[in-house]
């Protein structure tokens, strides 16, 4: 996947891979027939829409008739939440993570405009949930429960199989964003206590706008998207049908690497964590170590700011995330690391490196070498790099950022 | 990713003037590790004059340039020349800031000011000393917000996020902040309209003249922002109110309302305030006229 540039942003978006754009191109030229007319043409089309449904079901444990196609990741996790509070208006409680996705996140936001409970479970400093609070959490009133399988900026995998057993045992619907999971840790759907289930093409090496949703057969469910037939009268509108099939391919091929993901790529991720951490003074990782993606390296570097980290890593030619303030539109370091209480001085300087089973140890040495002369050089330019911490200059009671996420 | 300047690139990657200058005359400092960015400004000054000035910054890409460029800018300058220096100038010089990063320019600014005072040995400006605090996430004070909004014209909350930070944290002051602009802009003549400020780059452009002709919804839905967000408040301030009636075209009717309803000068502030305000904010041809409501 190099076109001259070193990509470790793929829990962002990932390239599509040579198969994956292979398997599509057809349905872009010449079968271009609606999968929902009566013809021979569309009845082709029809099988791939079928076996694409295959490859995505078998890729996660399920049956092809529990997946239905959307169109990213955000879509599958309104419909599934908007499906399970209809199905019973009458209970009026939601309960989520502080840590989600915007996809949830906001949406819980704004079912608290709307009149809902919201309960929004916190984590640790490890970033980790508390079974028990979810279990305390939970009331006759709760029409739903949302969790990420894994969280995106962290790459922390969250107790899915516990909490899905609290769940059931209780007799609430489980929600599970999984979007950054799928594909990069084996998940199997017929063993887990989970209704359903959100992932998405973009993550795993299938292009931009199609994504799938998990629905167990028999869990409540309402349409999101009305108008048409199509997929069972589950979600309106005409089949993407070259999304849909590479989707489907990017899943077979996912399969098929999920151990590549847990040993090469994780070694890889290993590799650059040590060797940052044992070049840069003042360095620490967020999240939890020992139950995190393979691929995800979330580190923060004190006194200095993740966006002009990220701009000198472009020069570079280094694509990276970063959880600061300044990259982000707002004024505030990610929720995610906010939630977690990792303190301002960590949070601002933190940059998220997210790799794929493309990337190289070559890769790894190149940013392992020139990272710490980044941060060295704007250690250099900032006034805080040789002052203890109770020390730093301008700390006043009115700077401290003392206002609470809610 | 911002749309940051070829010059304010070239200032970050290559900044002028870092470091610490041990023999300094005038130290100023302003920001915190908390709150995301920092500057600390050194300079040397001989006769009133500085002679050589440097920096050293915690912060984004803006903030490191903006600070890069202001030692350029001052080297040379008497105290008065240096003190006549805005955020504005700091973000001309560097061809314009995205507009959520305007606050980087105001650090600057602050830091030349606060290092002056010291030099003159009048007492620094504690945030606590020198007006309430507003913003708690920030520690900005109402006399930095009543500043800001006075020197760049401001006349939306969000525009006093953008060049103060205040209200970007947890929300708490953005009522207050809502307030003290109202009262802020009230304090004003009416009718004389708001200049743009200058030196940003709107990525959104919301609230300047367009370019490219409008459509109809684009124009509609401009022309109710500005009448929400910057009219009605200063209306409401007299004890009046403004309704849309219709819009049809360029021709906005409108409703005055309460004691702008039989207030004398309606024309006046029909023309004056209303017509102009949409003129500078929406579109250059609009026309407002008045209706019964």
């Amino acid at each position: 996947m190099s076109n001259g540039i070193i990509y470790f942003d793929n829990n962002a978006t990932t390239g599509v891979a040579p198969e994956v754009l292979e398997a599509m191109l057809p349905f872009l030229k010449d079968r271009y027939g609606n999968p929902s007319s009566m013809y021979r043409f569309a009845g082709a089309a029809q099988e791939a829409l079928a076996e694409a449904r295959s490859q995505v079901a078998a890729l996660i444990g399920a049956q092809p008739e529990e997946i239905m196609f959307t169109s990213c990741g955000t879509e599958s996790d309104s419909t599934a939440i908007y499906s399970a509070l209809r199905a019973r208006p009458e209970k009026k409680h939601f309960i989520t993570t502080k840590v989600e996705h915007p996809a949830v996140l906001s949406l819980g936001q704004l079912l608290e405009k709307q009149g809902y409970t919201v309960t929004f479970l916190g984590v640790d400093g490890k970033g980790r949930i508390s079974l028990d609070e979810l279990q305390n959490a939970l009331s006759k009133d709760t029409a739903l429960v949302s969790m990420m399988y894994a969280n995106n900026e962290t790459g922390n995998i969250y107790p899915i199989a516990q909490a899905g057993a609290i769940c059931r045992e209780r007799g609430v619907p489980f929600h599970v964003d999984a979007v950054q999971a799928v594909g990069k840790i084996p998940i199997n759907l017929a063993g887990l206590p989970i209704d359903y289930l959100a992932l998405s093409g973009h993550k795993l090496h299938a292009p931009k706008g199609v994504g799938a949703l998990y629905v167990r057969r028999g869990a409540p469910f309402r349409p999101f998207l009305r108008g048409g037939h199509q997929e069972r009268g589950r979600r309106a509108g005409t089949a993407a049908m070259p999304n849909i099939v590479a989707l489907g391919a990017a899943c077979e091929l996912a399969g098929r690497h999920i151990t590549d993901e847990n040993t090469k790529v994780k070694a890889l991720r290993d590799n650059l964590q040590q060797r940052l951490l044992a070049a840069v003074p003042e360095a620490i990782i967020n999240g939890d170590p020992d139950n995190r993606l393979p691929n995800t390296l979330n580190i923060s570097f004190k006194y200095v700011e993740g966006e002009a980290i990220l701009l000198m890593l472009d020069q570079f030619n280094i694509c990276a995330s970063s959880g600061s303030a300044c990259t982000s539109g707002s004024l505030e370091p990610s929720h995610v690391l906010r939630a977690m209480g990792v303190p301002f001085t960590y949070a601002h300087g933190s940059i998220r490196f997210s790799l794929c089973r493309y990337n190289t140890q070559k890769e790894i040495d190149f940013v392992a070498e020139n990272l710490p002369k980044i941060i060295t050089r704007l250690r250099e330019i900032s006034p805080y790099r040789n002052l203890p911490d109770d020390a730093a200059p301008g700390d006043c009671a009115a700077c401290s950022c003392s206002c609470s996420v809610g | 990713m911002w749309e940051y300047t070829d010059k304010v690139r070239e200032h970050f990657l290559n900044p002028r003037n870092v470091g610490e200058m041990k023999d300094a005359d005038a130290v100023g400092e302003v920001g915190s590790l908390a709150c995301g960015d920092a500057l600390k400004l050194f300079l040397k000054i001989k006769d009133n004059r500085i002679v050589d000035a440097s920096f050293q910054t915690f912060g984004c890409a803006s903030a490191i340039a903006s600070s890069s460029a202001l030692t350029e800018m001052i080297k040379g300058k008497t105290l008065e020349e240096a003190l006549a220096v805005t955020n504005r100038d700091i973000a001309k010089f560097l061809g314009g800031l995205p507009k959520e990063k305007m606050h980087c320019s105001v650090m600057g600014q602050e830091a030349l000011e606060a290092a002056i005072r010291a030099y003159r040995g009048e007492p620094p400006r504690p945030q606590t000393h020198e007006g309430r605090l507003v913003c708690k996430c920030f520690g900005v004070t109402e006399d930095q917000i009543v500043k800001v909004i006075k020197e760049n014209h401001l006349t939306t909350v969000e525009e006093v996020t953008n060049f103060t930070k205040a209200g970007g944290g947890c929300g708490d002051c953005v009522e207050d902040i809502k307030q003290i602009l109202e009262a802020t802009l009230a304090g004003k003549a009416p009718g004389q309209g708001h200049p743009l400020p200058s030196g940003i780059v709107d990525l959104r452009k919301p609230q300047e003249p367009a370019t490219a002709p409008l459509s109809n919804i684009q124009r509609m839905q401009r022309v109710m922002t500005v009448l929400d967000e910057v009219i009605r408040p200063r209306l409401q301030q007299d004890g009046g109110d403004i309704e849309l009636v219709d819009i049809n075209g360029k021709v906005v009717s409108v409703a005055l309302k309460g004691m702008c309803g039989n207030c004398p000068s309606s024309r006046l502030t029909i023309e004056g305030f209303v017509q102009q305000t949409l003129q500078e904010q929406v579109e250059p041809g609009i026309s407002v006229k008045e209706v019964a409501s």
